[in-house]
Formats: structure tokens, C-alpha cells, sequence
């Protein structure tokens, strides 16, 4: 066996490229294994881990690169060398080589005056000083990096809120802003409806729906899933409704978040009732009375809130497919699950879509555990072991670490995955599949191997494998919708039409004697 | 309107930092973006991101601004002229006759490495102060001899810079402020005293220089009133020199502008004959010139309270030394010097090379040589490059740099001023280095120049220089 080290001094990569760069590598031919990182801690720990640390490694610093590459032989070694500096030059080949490279926002925003908005997803730690320097050059920001401070985000937004900028994140995933989806978004109409979301995937489901339903988005405002907590104290989501309830394109708005800390649920409803135009509020699991108190419109559901839009922004509600829940598939499905297949397992790429499927199954069952469970008692024990009821938010940072985000790479949930299948008391898995700007370009093609090979073990032991699919999309998105789901039907899997739908079916499939 | 509002009717321009994919998502919905070649500020330490936190605080930052402002002003404004040529003895401050000036921040005679004590001993023959090297290598361990760096005597010295009491100097007065700064002369090439070569020919050449070619200069310049260097500089860079590694148009206007007054000097038409051979011999002979100019307009922007512009970039085999303006006087900040990639001699291999010496970085200081090389496409196959990195090299220069010099500019970045006044900030936080060319000394004593290629400074240097002005600052 050899191993061959090289340390790139003072040359950065981001994570993102590195990793993909990564597995690439590992399938060159001859290659044990193979690891290009940059000298971070946490990646020095996983050289540990693997065995492959030298005392070299261990004084490469953040700012270096880290090619390590163990093969069975010095010659396999060295032209996997040569391989993955050759997957390092396709990666710079020029996009345009005349184009000018700039190191710094300052001086990007110098020399580029018309810049109005800077997306900023490197390290969290770096993440806050980049947007601070970002507002300072008036621009509006997209913080897409996590790990940025409660204290850092708050110092933000009240920078942000006194210049009159968007600070949206940290930890944002989404935005549509002119038309534009930002990070992760999908392709929607442009038309009258404005979202201001704290949920990343539950304000794509929503535009989504939106677009399915006939209706269109002006602006999606993603403000990053802790801007309702007592301490930020809901700043964007204020600052985001005021502007939409000035913007003349923009005739109904919707709010999407997990509940509100009930100080800043306060200071929203407040707002609400300052409003022109209807509000649409989606607080997940939330109660209907405070929020028709103040004169907002109640939406248990995504897709009812994507309903009531459109329709607030005046569309005949006879003539929408309002995709109703199709209860004949629902006795079809009961009737081929034995009564010991009792148990929904849910595993998802979007955090939200995860959260709407277990509140609708929480309605009719109390035994739901998951990784994001508020209630302590119905928590995981143990995260790789699901029990009774279980709901995994696969892009949690339980599960992510160190790892890109499954709506990036959902190969990870393979494993799992084919756990859940073998339970003989699993009545149906659940998983979602999120096409658009930033995800994967064929997340269920990366599924598919795996489902089959779950159905033909299933079919074996003559038992029916119930794979309950979602795919996120629309029409206009990358990959073509279509073509997904008829992959996944072509497998046998059975497709929601929405994510609410997903979390309905789901549940329904598995009551008993009714 | 508010702000948020003008974004939402605005087309969206993006500046993207981290993922690169999410700026081609964008592009591909018909809006722009740039992509940011951004790396972790301070290289992701801590304690610099600390620093550049609290030198961005408003106070100190407006302080700052102000202090860096008239820094680049004074480096912009100075109007170096040459004034005439002396014996180090009879010009430079504080020289005595056992004084020896080097390259680079302070080393002590056992530090030095191979060209430089090349050079001391060679020196300390031509001085004489021993009979043979052996005898000189002694003198220079004893104690007898007053080491101290050119730059803090006012002076530059190339390469080894090792300069002696009888060494003919360029004399350099800032019409603008009155400083002066002085160089020696260049030996030409490549076997010679500055790159550690020190045998009977380089003394031999060392007296010729001391009795014929400097006394002739010398008594030349009492003839003129005087040469205007920076504009010399600027019309050199648009004839293709960047005056660190390319000299041929600089040598060629400078030898114009002197040759009138050497044929009025009282010398034989064989020792003219002589000087004019021995500078066409190499048209490295304004290089030192072109120094002189920068260190006498850097020495005016050095020692502003609170500016946190490089003054000076040196090194001296060993250490890569630079100073900043806020920090007055000879405070050093060092790291280790780097090796030189490039092309060499034929014969010689990379391991033969000596670490990057000289105080000819100065020049990138200024903001010509490496900064410059987008004025001097010709030499940039020396630097192992194409015509696009020299367009590169001097475009990125500028991000590490405060203002452009209007008064020395480069036709093929359509006439804009050279990058000028680095600023230990940005150095920081884009973690961008300046970039320097030059020539390759051998690690040995007593072989002198076997190539040429481009080089970074220490990241440690600018580490210090930083710390030290935010802990200086309040």
C-alpha cells in the first residue's frame, strides 16, 4: 500500500467544490482512498480518522490545500496524482477567461456599480464580516452560510434594518427576488404573490404550489429560520412584509415559519393589521384565532396557503386542480399492508417538508419520533435506529456534519434508506425529492437503484413495500419534473402531489381498522 | 422608495462569495453575477480577523483612511532627481570606513548567508581592509566592521547590497519634500560583487568603478541641472520596461540624458569609450537608478501616524524585513525569505538557488516591477507567464493597493496609473501577496547570478506588521 501526500500552501477551494472534487477522485482507478480538502480541523480529524494523517498534515492550516491519496501501489499513487490535478484544471478552465476576478466585496463593489445584492455561503466563521462588509457597501444580502452567532445575525439585521437592506439568513437557503431564485429555488410564474419565509423548503413548497395552482411570485424573502426567535425578534420578516406591502406588483403576501416565539408573534400580527393587502400566515402547527384576530388569513397547510394566495389574488376557485386527496389510492394501499406494518417512516432533504409531514401524522398519532422533535420524550435515542413513527430531517446538522446538505447530495440517505425497508413494520417510507437552482440535477436517479433493489428484497418475502414519493418542483424547473416522476412510478412508487398531501397520504395509509 | 424596494424593480447584479455554482444558477436566469476569488481573511486566524475588526472600527478607520490618504499623496506627489553621484564616504549619513550596508532588515555577519558574505568579504578586499577573502572573512567575523541594512541609511542596495565607504552612490533628491536616497552602481552582469561573486576580476571591476566610471559620472552630473526620474520612469514603462527586470528602455533614456555631460568631463576618449561599452554591456545599468527613485519617494510617505501603507519590502537572503508607514523609525517586521521560481542559467538547478535577496523589492513598493509587468509583455516568458497573467498580475495588484500613480501608467491597461501604496490591510484580508520579480543570486559564495524568476513575501511579515499596528492603534 502507498500514500502520497501533497500540501498546496495558501491555495483555497471552497468545501462545496472540494468535496465533489473529492469524489471524483475516490473513483479513480486504483484509488484506496482519497481525500482533497483544505487544512481545516475538522477535515484533519477525518484524516485521523482514516488513518492518514501525517505529522505534515497536521501543521497544514486553514488556508491549505490537502491532497491525500492512498493506493495500492507508488505508480497507482502517483497517476492518481496526475487524474485529480486534471479534475483540479477542469475546474478552472475559463468561463470566460477575459473575465476580471475580484478578492474582496469592497473592491467588487467598487468596480461593479450597478451590484445590488451579494450572496455570501462561505464558512460560517468568516460568513458574518463578509456580510457586514456586504451592508457596509449597501448592498442587500443572501446569508446562506450556517454557523453564523445569534449575537452576529442580530448585529446584522439592526445594521441591515438602519440601512434599509435585506439581510436575508444566516442559514437561508432560498430566495426569488425579481424572478431570480437565489441558492436553492425553484423556477416559478412571475405574478402577484409575495412570500416571506423563515423556512427554507416550506417557502419553496409554497411557490411551487403557488405556480401549480396558476399564480405567480414577485419576491420570495428568505430571512433565515431563526429571524422569529425572542432575539432577532422577527426584524427581516417585519421589514420584509412593510416592502411587499408597498411594492405595486405584489396584491397578496404570505408568511411561512415554524410558530414564532410569542413576542415577535406578537409584532407580526401588529403588522399584519397595519397592512394594505391580505395576509396569508402558514406558521406550522400554529392556531387559527390570533392569527383571523388580526385580520391575517389562516393556513393549516402549505397548500392551503398557496390556495388562499392565489385565490386573494383573484383567481376563480372553481377552476383550479386543487390535486384532492385521492382516497381511493388510500383503501387500494391499506388493503396491501398486513397489520403488523404499522409505521410511517419519513426520510427528507427538506427540513420543512419533514415538519409538515410529521405535524399531519402528530394529529393522529402520538407515538412520532424524529431528530427534530421539539418535545424531548419523542426524540431519537439513537439517530441511526428509527422508532415507531420516525421522521428524519436529513439536512439537519445531526446528519450533515462535515457533509454537503442531501438536497445537494442525496446519496446519503441510500443507506438509510434500505435500513428502513427491511423493517417488517414499516407501512410506508416517505421521502421527498427536491429539484431546482442549487439541488441535485437528478435526485431520484440517485434513489432509484436503491428503491428497486427495496422492492424486489420486499417482493421476495412477499410482503408490499409502500414508497410514498414527493417530488418539488415545477414545470419550468431543471431536471424536467415529469421525467422524475415517471421514473419513480416506473419503480413503483406511489407520488404525492404536494408536500401537505405527502404527509396526508402518508398518515392515512397506515391507520388501521378504519 | 425604500432600498428593498429598488431591489425588488432593479435587474439583479450579484456578487457571490463561497459556492461558485450558485453564481452560475444565477447567470443562467439572465442575471449577473462575479464571482469572488475570496480566501478566509487572515488566512482564517483568529487573531488577525481580530485585528482587521477593531482597524475597521469607525474612529480608527476614518484615522486610518486619512493617514493612508496623505501616505499615497506623498508616494504619488514625489518628483525624485537624480543630482549627481559621490563616494558613499562623502554622501550617505553615518557611513564611516568600516561601515558595510546590506540588503534587506538587520542580519548579523554569522546569519548571512552565502552571497551576502560573498559580497562582505569581497568588500571588505576591495576596501582595503584585509589582503585576501580569508583574511576578510575573519575581519568580518571580529567585530571591526559596522554592519547595518542601506535602507536604514537612506540607501537601497541590489541584491547582496553590499556597499562600502569607496562605492560611487546615485544621489537622489525628492524635489517635493527634500529627502534623499541613495544606491550604488550597477556592476552590470552577472559575475559581480552584489551577487556574491568576489574574485580578482569582480575588485578588479570594483576599482575601475571607483576611479573611472564614478568619477566620470560624478563630474558629469556637476554639468546638469539636474534629471528627472520619474519622468524617465514613466516614458521607460511605456517602452516596455516595468524597471526591476526589464531596463532596456530606462538604461537607454538615462545613458541619452548623461552622455552629453560625460563628453564634456575631463576624461580620455578611451575611458568614455570605456564607460559607454561597460554600460551596454547590460541593460541592467539604470536598474539600481530606478530603485534610488522609489526609496527616495517611499522614504517621504514612511513614519505617517496611524497610515498602514508598506513602505519598504527588503530582504536579505535570510529575512524578508517590511516596514509600514504608521510604525516610524526601523521597526521590522519579518518572515522568512522565499525561494525565487523561474528560469535559469543553463547548469543550474533550483536547488542551487538562493533564497530571494536584495532590496530591489522596493520597486514593487512603488508599484513598478512585478506590479508593472502588464507594461512589459516582452519579459514575460523570464517570469514564466503569458501576456494575459502580466495583464493579471498588475490588475490583482491593485486589490491589495490604495490608489493608482498618475503619473506613471500603463498603455496596455488603457493608460491606467501603476498600482500604488500596498496597504498591509488588504494584504490581510484578500490574503493576496505582492508579487515581485527578480534575479536569482547562487546560495553560495563567490558565483553571483544564475537566474531570474518571480517571488512572494512572507504572509508572516504582513501577520506581524498588522498586529502590530492594531495594538499600536487606539
Amino acid at each position: 500500500m502507498s500514500t502520497k501526500v501533497v500540501i498546496k500552501q495558501s491555495t483555497y477551494f471552497d468545501s462545496v467544490s472540494l468535496m465533489s472534487l473529492s469524489t471524483k477522485a475516490n473513483q479513480i482507478e486504483g484509488v484506496e482512498q482519497a481525500v482533497v480538502a483544505m487544512g481545516t480541523e475538522m477535515n484533519k480529524e477525518v484524516l485521523r480518522n482514516v488513518g492518514l494523517i501525517t505529522p505534515e498534515l497536521e501543521e497544514a492550516k486553514t488556508s491549505d490545500l490537502m491532497i491525500v491519496v492512498k493506493a495500492a501501489t507508488d505508480e497507482l499513487c502517483e497517476s492518481a496524482f496526475v487524474a485529480i490535478e486534471e479534475l483540479f484544471k477542469k475546474k478552472s478552465a475559463p468561463a470566460g477567461s477575459s473575465e476580471i476576478k475580484y478578492a474582496t466585496i469592497d473592491s467588487a463593489a467598487k468596480s461593479i456599480p450597478e451590484a445590488n445584492l451579494a450572496v455570501i455561503s462561505v464558512n460560517g466563521a468568516y460568513a458574518a464580516r463578509e456580510a457586514r462588509k456586504a451592508l457596509e457597501n449597501d448592498l442587500h444580502v443572501m446569508l446562506f452560510s450556517d454557523n453564523v452567532s445569534i449575537e452576529d445575525e442580530i448585529a446584522l439585521k439592526q445594521f441591515a434594518h438602519e440601512k434599509g437592506l435585506l439581510l436575508m439568513g444566516p442559514d437561508c437557503g432560498t430566495a426569488i427576488l425579481g424572478n431570480v431564485a437565489l441558492c436553492f429555488g425553484n423556477a416559478v410564474r412571475k405574478g402577484s404573490i409575495g412570500i416571506v419565509g423563515a423556512s427554507g423548503t416550506g417557502s419553496q413548497e409554497v411557490s411551487v404550489r403557488i405556480h401549480d395552482f396558476g399564480g405567480g411570485i414577485t419576491q420570495l424573502i428568505g430571512t433565515g429560520g431563526r429571524d422569529l426567535s425572542e432575539q432577532v425578534g422577527g426584524i427581516m420578516m417585519l421589514d420584509g412584509m412593510k416592502a411587499l406591502d408597498e411594492d405595486d406588483a405584489t396584491k397578496v403576501i404570505v408568511l411561512i415559519s415554524k410558530p414564532p416565539a410569542t413576542s415577535v408573534e406578537k409584532k407580526v400580527l401588529a403588522q399584519i393589521k397595519q397592512c394594505k393587502k391580505p395576509v396569508v400566515v402558514y406558521f406550522i402547527g400554529g392556531t387559527e384565532e390570533s392569527v383571523v384576530a388580526a385580520g391575517g388569513h389562516f393556513a393549516k397547510t402549505s397548500k392551503e396557503a398557496a390556495l388562499k394566495a392565489v385565490v386573494l389574488a383573484g383567481a376563480d376557485e372553481s377552476t383550479i386542480n386543487k390535486r384532492a386527496l385521492n382516497i381511493p389510492l388510500v383503501e387500494e394501499v391499506r388493503a396491501k399492508l398486513t397489520p403488523e406494518q404499522k409505521y410511517i417512516r419519513g426520510l427528507f432533504c427538506g427540513g420543512t417538508l419533514c415538519d409538515e409531514a410529521m405535524y399531519i401524522a402528530m394529529e393522529k398519532f402520538d407515538n412520532v419520533y424524529s431528530n427534530i422533535q421539539k418535545n424531548a420524550d419523542y426524540q431519537l435515542k439513537d439517530l441511526h435506529v428509527s422508532q415507531e413513527h420516525t421522521f428524519l430531517d436529513l439536512g439537519d446538522d445531526d446528519f450533515t456534519n462535515g457533509k454537503p446538505h442531501p438536497m445537494i447530495d442525496p446519496s446519503t440517505r441510500i443507506v438509510r434508506f434500505l435500513q428502513e425497508a427491511k423493517d417488517p413494520s414499516v407501512g410506508v417510507i416517505v421521502m421527498d425529492f427536491i429539484l431546482g437552482f442549487g439541488s441535485h440535477e437528478d435526485p431520484v436517479g440517485v434513489m432509484l437503484p436503491a428503491i428497486i433493489e427495496a422492492k424486489q428484497w420486499a417482493e421476495k418475502e412477499g410482503r408490499h413495500l409502500e414508497i410514498l414519493g414527493y417530488v418539488l418542483g415545477t414545470d419550468l424547473d431543471n431536471p424536467k419534473m415529469e421525467d422524475q416522476v415517471n421514473k419513480l412510478m416506473d419503480a413503483g412508487v406511489t407520488i404525492a402531489s404536494s408536500s401537505t398531501n405527502a404527509g396526508l397520504l402518508s398518515r392515512e395509509f397506515v391507520v388501521k381498522g378504519a | 422608495m425604500s432600498k428593498i424596494n429598488e431591489l425588488f424593480n432593479s435587474k439583479i447584479s450579484a456578487i457571490n462569495v463561497g459556492i461558485e455554482f450558485f453564481k452560475d444558477d444565477i447567470l443562467k436566469q439572465n442575471a449577473t453575477a462575479a464571482h469572488l476569488e475570496w480566501k478566509p481573511p487572515g488566512g482564517g486566524k483568529p487573531e488577525l480577523i481580530a485585528a482587521l475588526d477593531k482597524l475597521e472600527n469607525a474612529e480608527l478607520l476614518e484615522k486610518i483612511e486619512a493617514a493612508n490618504k496623505l501616505a499615497v499623496e506623498r508616494i504619488v506627489n514625489s518628483q525624485p532627481i537624480l543630482i549627481g553621484f559621490d563616494q558613499a564616504i562623502n554622501c550617505v549619513p553615518g557611513m564611516t570606513k568600516t561601515t558595510i550596508l546590506h540588503s534587506g532588515p538587520p542580519i548579523t555577519w554569522d546569519r548571512m548567508n552565502g552571497a551576502m558574505k560573498g559580497a562582505v568579504t569581497g568588500a571588505i578586499v576591495f576596501e582595503g581592509l584585509a589582503k585576501d577573502l580569508e583574511e576578510a572573512a575573519a575581519v568580518a567575523a571580529s567585530g571591526q566592521i559596522t554592519f547595518a541594512p542601506c535602507h536604514e541609511h537612506n540607501c537601497v542596495g541590489s541584491m547582496a547590497g553590499v556597499t562600502s565607504a569607496s562605492m560611487f552612490m546615485h544621489i537622489v533628491e525628492n524635489k517635493t519634500y527634500g529627502n534623499i536616497a541613495y544606491t550604488n552602481l550597477s556592476e552590470q552582469m552577472s559575475k559581480i560583487l552584489r551577487m556574491g561573486a568576489n574574485d580578482e576580476t569582480v575588485i578588479a571591476r570594483l576599482n575601475w568603478m571607483r576611479d573611472v566610471l564614478g568619477p566620470m559620472l560624478r563630474d558629469a552630473m556637476k554639468l546638469s541641472n539636474g534629471i528627472d526620474l520619474r519622468l524617465m520612469l514613466a516614458q521607460a514603462l511605456h517602452m516596455g520596461d516595468e524597471c526591476h527586470n526589464r531596463n532596456n528602455a530606462g538604461t537607454s533614456l538615462l545613458i541619452q540624458a548623461l552622455t552629453p555631460f560625460i563628453l564634456e568631463t575631463n576624461f580620455t576618449t578611451e575611458q568614455k569609450r570605456e564607460v559607454f561599452d561597460f554600460v551596454a554591456s547590460s541593460d541592467y545599468f539604470s536598474g539600481p537608478t530606478w530603485m534610488a527613485l522609489c526609496k527616495c519617494a517611499l522614504d517621504a510617505a514612511h513614519g505617517i501616524e496611524n497610515s498602514t501603507i508598506v513602505t519598504t519590502m527588503a530582504r536579505n537572503g535570510v529575512e524578508f524585513g517590511i516596514r509600514v508607514s504608521g510604525m516610524a523609525g526601523n521597526t521590522w517586521f519579518t518572515g522568512p525569505a522565499q525561494k525565487v521560481v523561474g528560469p535559469m542559467f543553463a547548469g543550474y538547478k533550483p536547488e542551487d538557488s538562493g533564497l530571494d535577496i536584495g532590496d530591489s523589492a522596493i520597486t514593487e513598493t512603488y508599484g513598478i516591477g512585478g506590479f508593472a509587468m502588464a507594461a512589459a509583455p516582452a519579459i514575460v516568458a523570464l517570469v514564466g507567464g503569458t501576456v494575459d497573467e502580466a495583464l493579471g498580475f498588475s490588475t490583482k495588484m491593485k486589490e491589495i493597493t490604495t490608489t493608482e500613480n498618475p503619473n506613471v501608467t500603463i498603455p496596455l491597461l488603457n493608460f491606467s496609473g501603476i498600482a500604488t501604496g500596498i496597504d498591509a490591510r488588504n494584504v490581510i484580508q484578500t490574503g493576496i501577496l505582492p508579487v515581485i520579480n527578480t534575479a536569482i543570486a547562487h546560495k553560495d559564495a563567490g558565483i553571483g547570478m544564475i537566474g531570474a524568476g518571480i517571488t512572494y513575501p512572507p504572509m508572516e511579515a504582513f501577520e506581524k506588521a498588522l498586529l502590530a499596528l492594531s495594538e499600536k492603534m487606539n
